[in-house]
């Protein structure tokens, strides 16, 4: 073990254990797997995705890039959980990513000796050509390459989602965050405050700070129990605010169990939260930036504040001999906590003009540092590290005050780590997520937040002030304005002191020259988790890109988990030494939710599984058609029988069947689904005639006529059949699935545009259960369980409705067809529909009355060559393309007629309805297949329409088909090509689209 | 995710509301009168302004009704909310 004898927030009372790589290791309640890793001295944790390189923990917080486990097994299996960030359970089990066979022998690192013919775009320049083997070189790589595995069972967890309104959501519970959210909560306002980590203080968990004459820990914990006093502040812990969208609407995906043991996990997992807040306080902190230099990636090779971090927070000890390096101040308390707690310290630090003025104060970092045993070297770089599983030395230069040159003999330090801090990049991603917009700070050297759009206020290291004075003072001046712009009255709060304030003094260095050639020397690597090295970068630049956008894509710079909070902003520096120009003018890339990965099952909530979010609709008779065989097919949201196969029928022998039935005797359809709408007022029929293409106010009641409904762009957008039953009533029929479209339509124009109109809609769509009885026995079948109305032919003629009862239960029958069939549909009460067609089937017994699906339903009504809107029409067919104008009115203005007479609509060669009959009767042809007018033409070939609707008729004994075809209307009896799936062209004659009864003469009996 | 006020039902998220593009596009009382320009000019064209926008919104998970607003298409905020058939306040030189 390598844990410091006492010291950290680790509970050395509570020993737990959990493996890795099927290892066994113990840790401490409050390791994060980091921590506990590195406590056992494991710094080898996984292998590079591109040269499979041997990696280590790098930072301590969200930024980083390496340490990603593969956590549990099984259907709860979490891939790329940040190493980091995870608090280690007992009986935890963690599987390393990214490493085959393990970590210690990677085959594929063989990749790594061959990295300079790896470079930026090697992949695509290599393997995208020729395209068609792309498919088998995707197979490998993505084996090579993978990180971690989703699992593939059903999620057994559960979800929660929750609504929220507060007055100032304080998001980071640092030391400005803390002091917002008390300042706020003091003065009365509704407060959340929300942090990713287990618990709060942000980095004060791992500094040594004194803050008004105490530790840090016990001023955390004065803080944390003032908030936990008011009523009004909301603690959330393990929540990450990982969206900032308009109007101060936010998304939290708290944690819930994910910290516990497998056993002790209750409830929902995690809880997303949804919350508008009046005021929003950004106190998200800042990510520390490495200095890039040569084999920086190599395990050992850490971040100043993590440093600082495993030291005072989890009480590691990481190193016998380190070497700290540094552009700034603030890595200065890395070598002053590690030399403390017994490590030997060289600080290197680049700055050549040291802080020699300063070293007569004796509270500055240099004469602390000197004080606490550290060695300093001013003027000095990193060049290089040797080791590879493990760093056993640094290699330091002089290096010049502009850092452009190192120069000198080489001087070789032993170390087992190494810690580097090249500056703090705030966290903007929630501010630049709200619409803000991020500006270059040349002094500070940082992207900081520039004017905010929203209501809201960027404090502390968020704010670029990394310096925890100004965090404090921030942070409460942000609490009480944010309160007082809630409404609320600000109260008077002491600003904490501090013994010292701390000193944040840095002179930019982004990598060490490397003075070799461009792609030799040592890698150093700008985004360790996707392998992106500086040399990618200069690359990149060579070959033309400019944009940071492109080069992001064409490196892979930021794509990965960690999204570069590493690396990005090294890489923009870089690109813009490379391209000669100011970091100000090359930006920032895009920064887009989610701000850390957030798991699918916390964004879908509690409607996973098999309702999905979309519910699903079923007829009144839908346990009928289950119970007698009827396989189902999705319409809308609606489940609608599909067809109804006998023991051992395909679908074509089914429908075969269900269609010669039908038209030989009778068959029963549940049409329950057509969309209904009522129509009632003064003024309907007015209201109809505008919106239709045909008149309504001649029309009688109990009287039916099938309508055309145009866009005002005068393309079908729905069809149907409307029924008179008053003078001011009608009963509108639409398309199943344009239903909800149409009522929102016929409101549309009713409130916009014609709110004098007396018309009231209802959609009774649900109220009614339909059954369509159809074919030459359907009126014996109706007739013997429908009272109170005369069947004969002339009483109750084709296009007509009818009231009457079916065993005292009330029904609207209705006299039409989509099969060309004598045929009626019976509606009753909704809740009567399985009744009333368990009493049809009774009375159609001796007809061998058969229940038919959509499937015979779209054969049947395409042997008369009725259309189906939204499959033989595409938004650019208007009636007469249809061979329909006979709907048409010639002499009233409805929604889309002036359109019907653009120079478009009228022109030659519209594409048009008509049927195809293919040389081969038994060829059916593909749905959607390309028609065109000769094979052999000169390629590329024209055109000329496709295929809309396709089927083999047992009726009519062969194929049939319904196409589209430019000028069709004037080329009857012609032939034309049609391809198949299969590359062959097939001949077809242009036919009527009516293959059955012509004249109609078999529903008019 | 944008707040927007009904002015029948008050405030609520977007996901309430459909959003029905520019608003007082008026449909001529006698397309006839029109030539193939003119009615191109009210079916397809439209401000796209950058800027205030007068648009229509539905409240379809709500109360159904549609109504106006006048919204930034810049910044998205939104500056006034009418029924139909009204028109903005104007702002006071």
């Amino acid at each position: 073990m390598s844990r410091l004898e006492r010291g950290g927030r680790i509970d050395r009372g509570q020993q737990i254990s959990f493996t890795f790589d099927s290892k066994q290791y113990h840790a401490f309640q409050g390791d994060t797997i980091a921590s506990a890793l590195l406590a056992n001295g494991v710094r080898l944790i996984g292998r590079s995705w591109k040269y499979h390189r041997p990696r280590g923990i790098i930072g301590d917080g969200a930024e980083e890039p390496n340490g990603l486990f593969q956590v549990e097994q099984g259907a709860r299996t979490i891939p790329n959980v940040r190493a980091t960030q995870a608090q280690v359970y007992d009986g935890m089990v963690l599987r390393s990513t990214n490493a085959w066979p393990s970590v210690q022998f990677d085959i594929m690192s063989v990749f790594g000796l061959f990295s300079r013919f790896l470079p930026a775009g090697f992949y695509y320049k290599t393997f995208m050509w020729p395209a068609k083997f792309w498919m088998g070189y995707e197979h490998i790589i993505r084996k090579a390459s993978g990180l971690g595995a989703s699992p593939k069972e059903l999620d057994p967890d559960h979800y929660e989602k929750t609504n929220a309104h507060c007055d100032v959501l304080v998001v980071g519970s640092g030391a400005s965050g803390l002091m917002a959210a008390l300042a706020a909560g003091k003065a009365g306002a509704r407060v959340i405050l929300a942090d990713e980590q287990e618990e709060f203080g942000g980095r004060l968990l791992s500094s040594r700070a004194r803050i008004n004459g105490m530790s840090s820990t016990q001023w955390l914990q004065q803080m944390r129990a003032q908030l936990s006093e008011l009523q009004d502040v909301q603690l959330l812990p393990r929540s990450t605010v990982f969206g900032y969208h308009d109007g101060n609407f936010l998304t939290i995906a708290q944690r819930l169990h994910d910290h516990l043991p497998l056993a002790q996990r209750k409830g929902a997992r995690e809880k997303l939260w949804r919350v508008r807040a009046k005021q929003v306080v950004l106190a998200t902190g800042a990510h520390e930036r490495p200095i890039i230099f040569g084999n920086n990636d190599r395990p050992g090779v850490m971040l100043a504040s993590a440093v600082s971090s495993y030291v005072n927070r989890y009480g590691v000890k990481l190193a016998d001999r380190a070497v700290v390096f540094t552009n700034n101040d603030s890595a200065y308390q890395a070598a002053i906590d590690l030399a403390d707690a017994g490590t030997l310290v060289t600080l290197v630090d680049s700055r050549v003009d040291s802080r020699v003025d300063s070293s007569h104060d004796t509270a500055s970092d240099d004469a602390r540092a000197k004080a606490a045993g550290v060695k300093i070297m001013h003027g000095c770089a990193v060049v290089n590290v040797i080791g590879k599983a493990q760093i056993l030395a640094a290699e330091i230069q002089k290096i010049s005050a502009d850092g452009k040159s190192i120069s000198g003999v080489v001087q070789r330090i032993d170390c087992d780590l190494l810690a580097t801090s090249g500056g703090w990049n705030p966290a903007i991603h929630l501010f630049s997520q709200s619409g803000g917009k991020a500006i270059w700070n040349d002094d500070k050297a940082c992207f900081e937040t520039g004017k905010a759009v929203q209501e809201q206020f960027s404090v502390g290291a968020a704010n670029a002030s990394f310096a925890l004075q100004d965090c404090l003072r921030q942070g409460l001046d942000a609490g009480q304005r944010a309160a007082a712009a809630s409404g609320h009255q600000p109260v008077d709060l002491d600003l904490p002191t501090l013994e010292k304030p701390e000193s944040t003094e840095l002179t930019p260095l982004w990598r060490v020259p490397n003075m070799g050639k461009p792609g030799h020397g040592p890698k150093a690597f700008v985004d360790p988790q996707n392998d992106v090295g500086v040399s990618d970068i200069f690359l990149a630049a060579r070959e033309g890109f400019e944009s940071i956008e492109h080069v992001k894509r064409y490196t892979a710079l930021g794509f990965g988990t960690d999204q570069g909070k590493m690396g990005n902003i090294s890489g923009m520096a870089i690109l813009s030494e490379a391209l000669g120009n100011k970091i100000s003018d090359t930006g920032t890339t895009t920064f887009r939710p989610n701000y850390t990965p957030v798991t699918f099952g916390a964004i879908a909530g509690p409607e996973i599984g098999s309702t999905l979010s979309d519910p699903a609709r079923k007829t009144a008779m839908h346990t009928w058609h289950q119970e007698h065989g009827a396989l189902f097919e999705d319409v809308g949201q609606w489940k609608r029988p599909w067809y109804f196969p006998k023991a051992g029928e395909t679908l074509q022998q089914a429908v075969d069947r269900e269609c010669l039935a039908t038209r030989a005797s009778v068959g029963i359809m549940d049409a329950s689904t057509l969309g209904k709408i009522e129509v009632v007022g003064n003024d309907a029929s007015e209201f109809l005639n505008r919106l239709y293409t045909n008149a309504w106010s001649k029309l009688g009641i109990d009287c039916a006529r099938y309508g055309f409904m145009l866009g005002e762009d005068g393309m079908v957008m729905d069809d149907g059949v409307t029924i008179r039953f008053a003078e001011d009533r009608y009963f509108m029929h639409t398309t199943t699935g344009g239903a909800a479209s149409v009522m929102s339509w016929m409101e549309l124009w009713l409130q916009t545009e014609w709110p004098e109109l007396d018309v009231y809609l209802t959609s009774v769509t649900d109220h009614w259960a339909t059954a369509a009885v159809v074919g030459p026995n359907s009126r014996k079948v109706v007739s013997a369980v429908v009272d109170g109305i005369d069947f004969d032919k002339d009483a109750f003629p084709f296009m007509t409705s009818r009231a009457g009862t079916l065993l005292g239960v009330p029904v609207r029958v209705n006299r039409i067809s989509f099969s060309g069939e004598l045929s009626y549909e019976v509606n009753i009460d909704a809740n009567y529909g399985r009744f009333m067609w368990e009493q049809l089937m009774a009375a159609g017994a001796d007809y061998d009355i058969t229940p038919y699906g959509t499937e015979t339903m779209h054969v049947l009504r395409a042997e008369k060559g009725y259309v189906i809107v939204g499959q033989d029409t595409d938004g650019s067919v208007t009636p007469h393309d249809l061979g329909m104008s006979w709907a048409v009115s010639k002499t009233k203005d409805f929604l889309g007629r002036r359109s019907l007479l653009r120079e478009d609509c009228v022109r030659d060669n519209r594409k048009q309805f008509v049927g195809l009959l293919t040389q081969d009767p038994a060829e059916v042809l593909q749905e959607g297949a390309q028609i065109v007018n000769h094979a052999s033409d000169d390629i590329p070939l024209p055109m000329i329409g496709h295929v809309t609707s396709s089927y083999h008729s047992a009726c009519v004994g062969r194929s049939i088909a319904l196409a589209l075809l430019k000028n069709g209307h004037q080329r009857f009896g012609e032939t034309v090509q049609v391809t198949t799936p299969d590359g062959r062209f097939v001949s077809a004659e242009i036919s009527s689209t009516v293959f059955i009864d012509p004249n109609g003469e078999r529903q008019n009996v | 995710m944008l707040l927007i006020e009904c002015p029948y039902c008050g405030t609520r998220d977007e996901s309430e509301f459909t959003y029905g593009g520019e608003a007082h596009i008026v449909r001529p009382l006698d397309p006839d009168a029109l030539n193939d320009v003119e009615w191109a000019d009210y079916l397809f064209f439209r401000k796209n302004s950058k800027g205030i926008l007068q648009e229509q919104w539905n409240h379809s998970a709500g109360c159904r009704r549609w109504f106006c607003a006048e919204r930034d298409t810049v910044t998205y905020k939104f500056k006034s909310f009418y029924k139909v058939g009204e028109r903005p306040v104007e702002d006071e030189a």
